[in-house]
């Protein structure tokens, strides 16, 4: 089996705020490194990846932000007009089509379709012969995937749409597509968890989904911003015996702070060794960083730590 | 100020923001306050974590709501002078059940429920299952049987995508008209101009017949219960913007959720809908608003020895930095609310996943000062 930065796609899975963005982008910076033809593709318009390279607003364009390291914001729209014109073979064609209102209708009341269309991007982008000849392939596709629910809906939508739509090119498309994510030479999946009990827990349920509904396995789950072990127990203890024996209220917000640090800490820890007994794959570990906020620095950073991991 | 002011008269309190930032949690703690001080009151959500569910005895919530028995909250101390009830939403079922009730016949029901577009519906098209919680949240305020309702709002990829639920089921309702085009027998001839016989043509070669036919059932049974869906799906609309409802937007202290939240806040201005205030979860609080880890590094040298000292000032200032971004972002929200209340939450010691963390959370969202802008 390759390693993960030697598949062709790659998804970063996670809920909300768990740092989906910043491990999507680390692994990224990490397989630019390493010489490959990388694309990190956003699904949220957010923009999240290009904002950090200063380089804003990229859309639906492909583009370079760094020495192999490209970046794209998938917009459903865009990606279902693409998709039809490769259909229809005519680009003037597939624009009447898609400014005509029974079209517009079929678009609204068609279950999925729109979310067929913007996975279908990401398999297009991961394909050695592009749609176009002016397009060059990449080696590595890398999606920001926000997971809800089960975690699953965007890599189940081209099995959805299969029961969906019977038979037609559609159909045929969408099934590519499923094979496609399901073979793990191929496709990846790296799930992102922070080292808290909730987080923890979904990333536990969401590995037995992947398994039962899509024959799929996790390849690499990472866990993300594990507090430093700064302090020992026997260093709790002491600064335990001085607390609450001096005035100076600095003073004493040092020592709070610092049992604090200790104890959430020691609780990182135990998330650590729970997700590590409840999950099958590899568990690589991201440490909390004190910045204010995570940009492109901080990204490096955690790169090299992910380096060896992949 | 706290949130039990703030809520006074309310009948409907709406838990909004993007996710990751503890709107479940939110949304229970309210609940949990709300009901501790004599109401009877409902909580919907979405996903609730597992152990957060169990530990208020829900395991196995479906789309009815239950009651939380009295003596989970004795067991953690709480006095519970009202009544606290909860229901996971299930945005297939609470479908199903508008069907069954607007269905003219069991024919047309059966039709509609085996129809395979149907079947995606609930699960594949974006915004459903923020309007079935919309739509639950409507039937609940028009049985009238709560003081209060509060609706713990699905975790979307944006905050926004909540609001737009209702226009996008309208926009769905609207492609009915689509049944006109798709009727058996239509393709190939040229009763509506050549312009649409060439459209279909295109549409069957990309699509598959199969999927026009099945899109055409399905709104033929859909037929005159779609009318009475989407004029409930007004309805909804003006729930959301009823002065008995308020939005609590729920948000945590790093960057992009303040800037998600200040977006949202906009927005929310410019639909008119009613804003209670604004809540910030994992506040890092405690640490010194002036000195850090410089100014008592003798000090703490003194006190534990030099290496140990040095540590503890170093953790200090870490934090110190930590907090002072929390306070230039919660500072950059409270700019854009314009006198707006907002409260913080500190961030905890222990992760909220149970009744105690709950309630350690309501302490906060219910203390006299808790609204501090």
């Amino acid at each position: 089996m390759p390693g993960l930065i030697d598949k062709r796609l790659v998804f970063v899975a996670g809920k909300g705020g768990v740092g989906r963005t910043t491990v999507a982008a680390s692994v990224g910076l990490a397989a630019a490194r390493r010489g490959k033809r990388t694309i990190v593709c956003e699904v949220a318009r957010q923009e999240r990846v290009s904002r950090a390279f200063k380089r804003e607003g990229v859309g639906f364009e492909e583009t370079e932000l760094a020495p192999n390291l490209f970046a794209i914001s998938i917009d459903p729209q865009r990606s279902l007009e693409q998709f039809l014109s490769d259909q229809v073979g005519s680009r003037r064609l597939a624009g009447l089509l898609f400014h005509n209102r029974v079209f517009e209708y079929l678009a609204a009341a068609t279950p999925g379709l729109r979310e067929l269309a913007t996975i279908g991007k990401v398999w297009e982008l991961a394909q050695l012969e592009r749609r176009s000849r002016q397009t060059s392939p990449y080696d590595l596709v890398i999606v920001d995937l926000q997971a809800t629910g089960h975690g699953l809906g965007a890599l189940r939508t081209a099995r959805t749409f299969g029961d969906v739509a019977h038979v037609g090119p559609v159909r045929r498309r969408a099934d590519m597509i499923d094979s496609f994510i399901r073979d793990r030479e191929r496709t990846g999946i790296l799930a992102v968890a922070l080292p808290e009990e909730m987080p923890v827990t979904e990333t536990i349920e969401f590995a037995a989904a992947l398994e039962r509904h899509m024959g799929m396995a996790v390849d690499l789950t990472v866990m993300n911003s594990v507090l430093p072990e700064r302090f020992s127990g026997a260093d709790a203890e002491a600064i335990e015996r001085v607390n609450g024996g001096h005035g100076a209220p600095p003073v004493a917000a040092a020592l709070r702070t610092a049992l604090t640090e200790q104890r959430r800490a020691r609780a990182h820890r135990a998330q650590l060794r729970r997700l590590k007994g409840a999950v099958d794959g590899e568990v690589a570990t991201l440490p909390y960083l004190f910045e204010p906020d995570l940009g492109l620095d901080e990204w490096e950073r955690l790169s090299r730590e992910l380096e060896r991991r992949l | 100020m706290s949130v039990a002011e703030l809520l006074e008269g309310r009948h409907v309190c709406v838990c909004a923001g993007s996710g990751g930032v503890g709107k479940t949690t939110t949304a229970a703690a309210v609940a949990v306050g709300m009901a501790a001080r004599g109401l009877k009151v409902a909580v919907l959500t979405i996903d609730p974590a597992k152990r957060l569910a169990s530990s208020l005895g829900l395991e196995g919530l479906d789309n009815v709501e239950r009651r939380i028995a009295p003596e989970v909250f004795a067991a953690h101390g709480l006095e519970m002078r009202g009544e606290l009830w909860a229901m996971q939403l299930d945005a297939k079922r609470t479908w199903d059940d508008m069907i069954e009730r607007r269905a003219p016949d069991a024919a047309t029901r059966d039709a509609i429920f085996g129809n395979r577009i149907y079947q995606q519906l609930s699960t594949a098209v974006a915004g459903t299952t923020e309007y079935m919680a919309m739509e639950r949240l409507y039937e609940l305020h028009e049985e009238g049987r709560y003081d209060l309702l509060v609706l713990d709002t699905p975790p979307t990829r944006n905050a926004l995508d909540f609001l737009d639920a209702p226009d996008r089921l309208s926009r769905f309702i609207d492609s009915r008209s689509l049944q006109f085009f798709l009727r058996p027998g239509i393709f190939g001839v040229k009763a509506f101009g050549r312009g649409t016989g060439l459209m279909l043509g295109m549409l069957k070669r990309v699509t598959g017949s199969d999927l026009l036919r099945d899109l055409s059932e399905f709104f033929g049974a859909f037929g005159d219960m779609a009318i009475g869906i989407r004029e409930r799906a007004g309805r909804v609309n003006e729930l959301m913007a009823d002065p008995r409802t308020t939005f609590l937007l729920v948000t945590s202290p790093r960057r992009d959720a303040i800037d998600e939240a200040i977006f949202f806040r906009r927005r929310l201005r410019e639909s008119g809908m009613p804003f209670g205030a604004a809540v910030v979860n994992r506040v890092h609080e405690g640490v010194h608003e002036t000195a850090n880890g410089d100014d008592v590094v003798d000090d703490l040298v003194a006190l534990l020895g030099p290496k140990l000292g040095r540590r503890v000032a170093h953790n200090f200032s870490d934090y110190r930095r930590i907090g002072e971004r929390d306070r230039e972002n919660v500072a950059r929200l409270a700019a854009e609310l314009r006198g707006d209340p907002l409260l913080q939450v500190p961030l905890l010691d222990e992760d909220v996943h149970d009744l105690g963390g709950l309630a350690a959370v309501a302490a906060h969202l219910f203390a006299e000062e808790a609204v501090t802008a």
